[in-house]
């Protein structure tokens, strides 16, 4: 079986942890201070590289979908399940660190830009498509439900960046909407581009082990079924 | 003999509407449901504050969306009795066409109770009779296909899990956002006297969706059956 030649010890996550705490450490305090936004400016590095981690994992997620519905293979199925599980994780992540960076810097919590909107619907798709995995027991009919979900969600993102580009085309807000971020200086980029990489890291070791875990249950469950028959 | 696409789409609709006609028990369940939502929002709000006029879209779209999922819950709900399905699926038709029929179905199911909610609406909120009501039904009607496309496919495949009715309303609501957000814009829009060219925006992105869903869902269909 393929859990014999798996690796004892998770050389990627750990890799990935230590780097983390690694781009933490020189975020905190090796890296300047912002002049305007002071040190609220530091939830940057841990909000993007979230986000963009986020949209790795979607990206996952809509690719698997496709190919499971064309291909019928249960591996991309169920690293489809993985990386929906890790993006919920990140996008959770993005809308903590983002509203707690708005506050102090936009004087509000939350407001109703295109991205902020898009991120809060992509957060409740995937909480769906979670939901769903887990209200169906027949195997095979769980993964194309699941396929079926994420390509549609995929084609319902453009239509949501649309309702709200209109809605604030045509109603503008006076004063809350983002200003074009400041080149930044070299020492901040490299604090951004360490954490960029750590995240990344992070985001394919756990869904590397999200989907490890997924082999194990998926193993016993058959075993179990054999063992009843 | 086998049944042209469209000839199979008019019989499963056909069907599903002389079940309803003859039990009318879900009809008349909904079409309460909405006048009565209608009725309760009408007191969550200050009206010496919000005038009604400005009230009445989103409360419009609000009762169509949850009366929408309401209809839509039971569309195949009726198939789960004594198998039903599986005698939809082994009758010589395509599966496109249980989609497309069942959608049909669903579509003058809704439309029916717009076409008393949305009066309702202009009563009980005082909005000014004569064209304005068909251009609401015009743009209900737009938004109900995308509501219905989108929804036959999901109640097809929540009645199959262990979460049907909790699970309707969590996959489909965020699929409502772009019917829901340019049906409310393009109603305001219009209600406020201003240019049609200013509602003619929302109406694309309504027209859009419909297509792009009512296309997508019938593809998405025969993946949701058993094999």
């Amino acid at each position: 079986m393929s859990s014999d030649k798996r690796p004892v010890f998770d050389w990627l996550f750990v890799v990935a942890v230590l780097s983390l705490i690694a781009a933490y450490v020189r975020a905190v305090y090796f890296t300047p201070i912002e002049a305007l936004q002071g040190a609220a400016q530091k939830i940057y590095y841990v909000h993007v590289s979230a986000a963009i981690s986020a949209y790795l994992a979607l990206g996952v997620v809509a690719l698997m979908s496709i190919v499971y519905l064309w291909l019928h293979e249960e591996r991309a199925d169920r690293l489809a399940e993985s990386a929906g599980e890790v993006a919920l994780v990140f996008l959770t992540v993005v809308l903590t660190t983002g509203p707690l960076w708005a506050k102090p810097i936009w004087g509000t919590w939350w407001t109703w830009d295109a991205r902020l909107t898009l991120t809060l619907f992509l957060w409740f798709l995937t909480a769906g498509y979670l939901v769903m995995r887990g209200a169906v027991d027949d195997v095979a009919m769980r993964a194309r439900y699941s396929a079926v979900l994420g390509i549609l969600a995929a084609l319902l993102i453009p239509f949501i960046h649309l309702s709200v580009y209109l809605f604030n085309t045509l109603h503008p807000k006076p004063i809350l909407l983002k200003p074009d971020k400041p080149s930044m200086p070299s020492e901040m980029l490299i604090t951004f581009f360490a954490m960029w990489g750590a995240s990344t890291l992070l985001c394919i070791a756990l869904i590397g082990a999200r989907y490890r875990y997924g082999v194990d249950r998926d193993a016993l469950r058959a075993l179990q079924s054999d063992g009843g028959a | 003999m086998k049944p042209t696409l469209l000839g199979a789409t008019w019989l499963i609709a056909r069907k599903d509407l002389k079940i309803e006609f003859r039990t009318r028990t879900a009809f008349l369940a909904v079409l309460v449901f909405a006048v009565l939502g209608v009725a309760i929002f009408y007191f969550a709000w200050d009206s010496t504050a919000v005038s009604a006029m400005d009230l009445a879209p989103g409360v419009l779209w609000v009762i169509f969306t949850f009366s929408g999922l309401l209809s839509l819950q039971r569309s195949f709900g009726v198939e789960q009795a004594d198998r039903a399905m599986d005698g939809l699926l082994l009758s010589p038709i395509d599966r496109e066409a249980i989609f497309l029929g069942k959608a049909l179905a669903n579509l003058v199911f809704v439309a029916g109770i717009l076409l008393v909610t949305i009066p309702a609406v202009v009563v009980l909120y005082n909005l000014p009779f004569g064209w304005m009501l068909v251009v609401l039904f015009a743009i209900a009607l737009l938004a109900a296909v995308g509501l219905v496309a989108v929804g036959t496919l999901f109640s097809a495949m929540a009645a199959n899990t262990r979460l049907a009715e909790l699970l309707l309303p969590m996959l489909s609501l965020p699929f409502f956002v772009p019917v829901v957000y340019g049906a409310a814009q393009a109603t305001s829009t219009l209600l406020a006297g201003r240019p049609t060219a200013e509602a003619w925006p929302f109406l694309k992105l309504l027209i859009a969706f419909d297509l792009v869903f009512l296309f997508a869902c019938t593809l998405a269909f025969p993946f949701t059956l058993e094999e």
